[in-house]
């Protein structure tokens, strides 16, 4: 309970603390809103329509006053009106989110289950042939920039193989409900692979030094002195150590995984959260952007939780810490 | 156990004549040299092929222009070095500033109970929102351009190397001389400086070391979205995201050459990274 309450506090202290920084930066910007809002029309826009825009959005006024204002609603549920868009924000962040939700949750796990697979033959092994194999691939593909990486797949499977569409989600110049599933997942597969593998080398390279740890200690070496061998081994006293802390780091990588998400539905024009965000900053849509930045500060929050909370249920070692201290 | 007597034996085996140490080094004096050659062979190149030259537009690779040229005939080779030579100096400013941050956090958080509080509420802070996000935020701040760049590079990177530090802090707090120190009335500041900096020195240069491939992959991720450096820069994000749109004309030398560029550099501060790291830190550095 106390560590419940802990962390509810914690959460309602970082989002004020989000919403007052994202504020203050997005509110300092030299980005004329209104400029924003009219587009290419504002040479036919006079002075005194320009006035009313801004006194109807309260311009003038103080910008502690604004940020009231702006948080008020935002306690109660209203996010505000997307510039870009001219939707509310809220329904805009539900339906971005979803496409982004399949294209993260299917990369999440790919990597999750690819990760630990090569974490688990590299440790096995300390110091084969396989573990460096895997070991450098791992430093290798963590230099590879996720856009860099989508460009070259997009380059080989899209362009040159035509194996894979271009872009967006769905084909294009077709209505919403002729979309299949099939040409749902064809559309998202190279992204979400793309995205996967930005997430495999730290999970891989975890892994492996867990398991190595794992292999090298006193109860490995008693097993070993019972006799117990390879795949037996491995799997009574090597995997059941280690399974619980890669699953509880990779769901504290929420934060890379949405920003990977960022760029990798930039460069394949996937119609997500993270292409809507680079549209709102470049637009100057400011509700659209702070309403995105809150959402993503809750995502990597809750990734974050679940990570503690499965240790805490699960690890009776943690729990006896936390009722300590 | 006869395996692992084995396996053992075969490792001693690998590292026969091969002294890790001296390879550790000799990797690290190649990769500096390689990097050192990649920054001055930017600053020096003649820009002249950058000039815009219709004749020889889109041109595939070949011998006078190794990486091709784009649409507007500028070579991509001189394009790609001097797009690298930007992103080192935003990394060189960027890691500097995130190094000064976090020191400065660390050592704060060794002073009482409460300042180490809100160093950790701060780092939580800004681990909490993705990377991309903040530097947008900053970047749009700013009005976007250079000054937008590093300033947001260096405010989202400090956090990691502040959780390290503050962890290695805390370890040394808890030592027997740093006790005997304030018994003897030495005042947080002289303890700092004295017992507790030095002791820091092997994590901060292998930090700074390892902040460059974060940088500079976050510099052209940002550029690469359109915020940041303005389009005539040659900065590699600009060259990806405008190679992006000449993709499927099958010009595939605009993408790949400079994408692969940026990779090596990257992959290079990252293996000297680590390797300085096995020379400065052994302790930890031999566990890679």
């Amino acid at each position: 309970m106390n560590f419940i309450l802990k962390k509810s506090i914690k959460l309602v202290s970082l989002l004020i603390a989000v919403s007052i920084l994202s504020f203050i930066l997005v509110s300092s910007s030299p980005v004329d809103p209104v400029r924003a809002y009219i587009g290419s029309e504002s040479i036919n826009v006079s002075q005194s329509q320009r006035e009313k825009i801004e006194t109807y959005w309260g311009l003038h006024e103080s910008k502690t006053t604004q940020f009231f204002n702006w948080s008020k609603s935002l306690v109660q549920g209203n996010l505000g009106q997307s510039l870009i868009y001219r939707r509310p924000v809220g329904e805009i962040i539900a339906t971005r989110f979803r496409a982004s939700l399949a294209l993260m949750s299917l990369a999440w796990v790919l990597s999750g289950v690819f990760g630990f697979t090569l974490g688990v033959l590299a440790g096995a092994r300390e110091g084969s042939f396989l573990d460096r194999l895997i070991k450098g691939y791992c430093f290798a593909l963590a230099s590879v920039p996720a856009f860099c990486l989508g460009l070259i797949l997009l380059m080989v499977f899209a362009v040159w193989l035509g194996w894979f569409p271009v872009g967006l989600a769905s084909p294009f110049g077709g209505l919403a409900k002729n979309v299949t599933i099939l040409e749902k997942i064809q559309h998202l597969l190279l992204p979400a692979l793309t995205l996967s593998v930005v997430g495999v080398a730290s999970i891989a390279l975890h892994t492996r030094e867990k398991l190595i740890d794992v292999m090298n200690s006193e109860f490995v070496r008693f097993a070993k002195a019972k006799g117990e061998s390879g795949v037996t081994l491995l799997w009574r006293h090597g995997l059941r150590n280690i399974t619980l802390p890669a699953i509880s780091l990779h769901f504290a990588s929420f934060g890379e995984l949405f920003g990977g998400a960022i760029l990798v539905e930039e460069v394949f024009s996937y119609p997500g959260l993270g292409q809507s965000v680079v549209k709102a900053g470049l637009n100057g849509d400011i509700p659209l952007l702070l309403g995105i930045t809150i959402f993503s500060a809750i995502f990597i929050f809750i990734g974050n939780l679940i990570a503690d909370l499965l240790y805490f249920l699960i690890d009776p070692r943690t729990k006896r810490k936390w009722s300590h201290g | 156990m006869a395996k692992h007597i084995r396996l053992k034996y075969k490792l001693s085996q690998r590292f026969e004549g091969r002294n890790p140490r001296k390879h550790a080094l000799i990797v690290s004096i190649a990769a500096i040299v390689c990097l050192f050659t990649l920054v001055i062979v930017g600053a020096f190149v003649n820009v002249e092929g950058l000039d815009v030259n219709f004749m020889a537009k889109n041109n595939p690779p070949s011998f006078t222009h190794i990486f091709g040229t784009d649409w507007l005939g500028r070579d991509m080779l001189i394009r790609t070095l001097k797009g690298l030579n930007l992103s080192f100096w935003i990394g060189v400013l960027a890691a500097t500033l995130s190094v000064i941050i976090a020191v400065s956090f660390s050592i704060l958080s060794s002073v009482n109970k409460t300042l180490d509080a809100v160093v950790t509420w701060l780092i939580d802070l800004f681990m909490g929102i993705p990377h991309i996000i903040t530097l947008i935020l900053i970047s749009f701040a700013l009005g976007g351009g250079l000054k937008g760049v590093v300033i947001g590079v260096a405010l989202t990177h400090w956090p990691m190397l502040t959780r390290l530090l503050r962890a290695e802090v805390m370890q040394i707090k808890s030592m027997e001389y740093i006790g005997v120190s304030q018994n003897m009335g030495k005042s947080w500041w002289w303890i700092g400086t004295h017992h507790i900096l030095p002791h820091l020195l092997p994590q901060l240069i292998v930090g700074f070391i390892l902040l460059f491939p974060h940088a500079i992959l976050h510099e052209a991720a940002i550029t690469f979205l359109g915020f940041g450096l303005s389009s005539e820069q040659p900065a590699i994000g600009i060259i990806l995201s405008e190679a992006m749109r000449y993709l499927s004309s099958g010009m595939w030398w605009l993408a790949f050459f400079p994408g692969f560029s940026l990779l090596i550099m990257v992959f290079l501060f990252d293996v000297l990274g680590r390797n300085l790291r096995k020379l400065i830190d052994p302790l930890n550095g031999q566990k890679l």
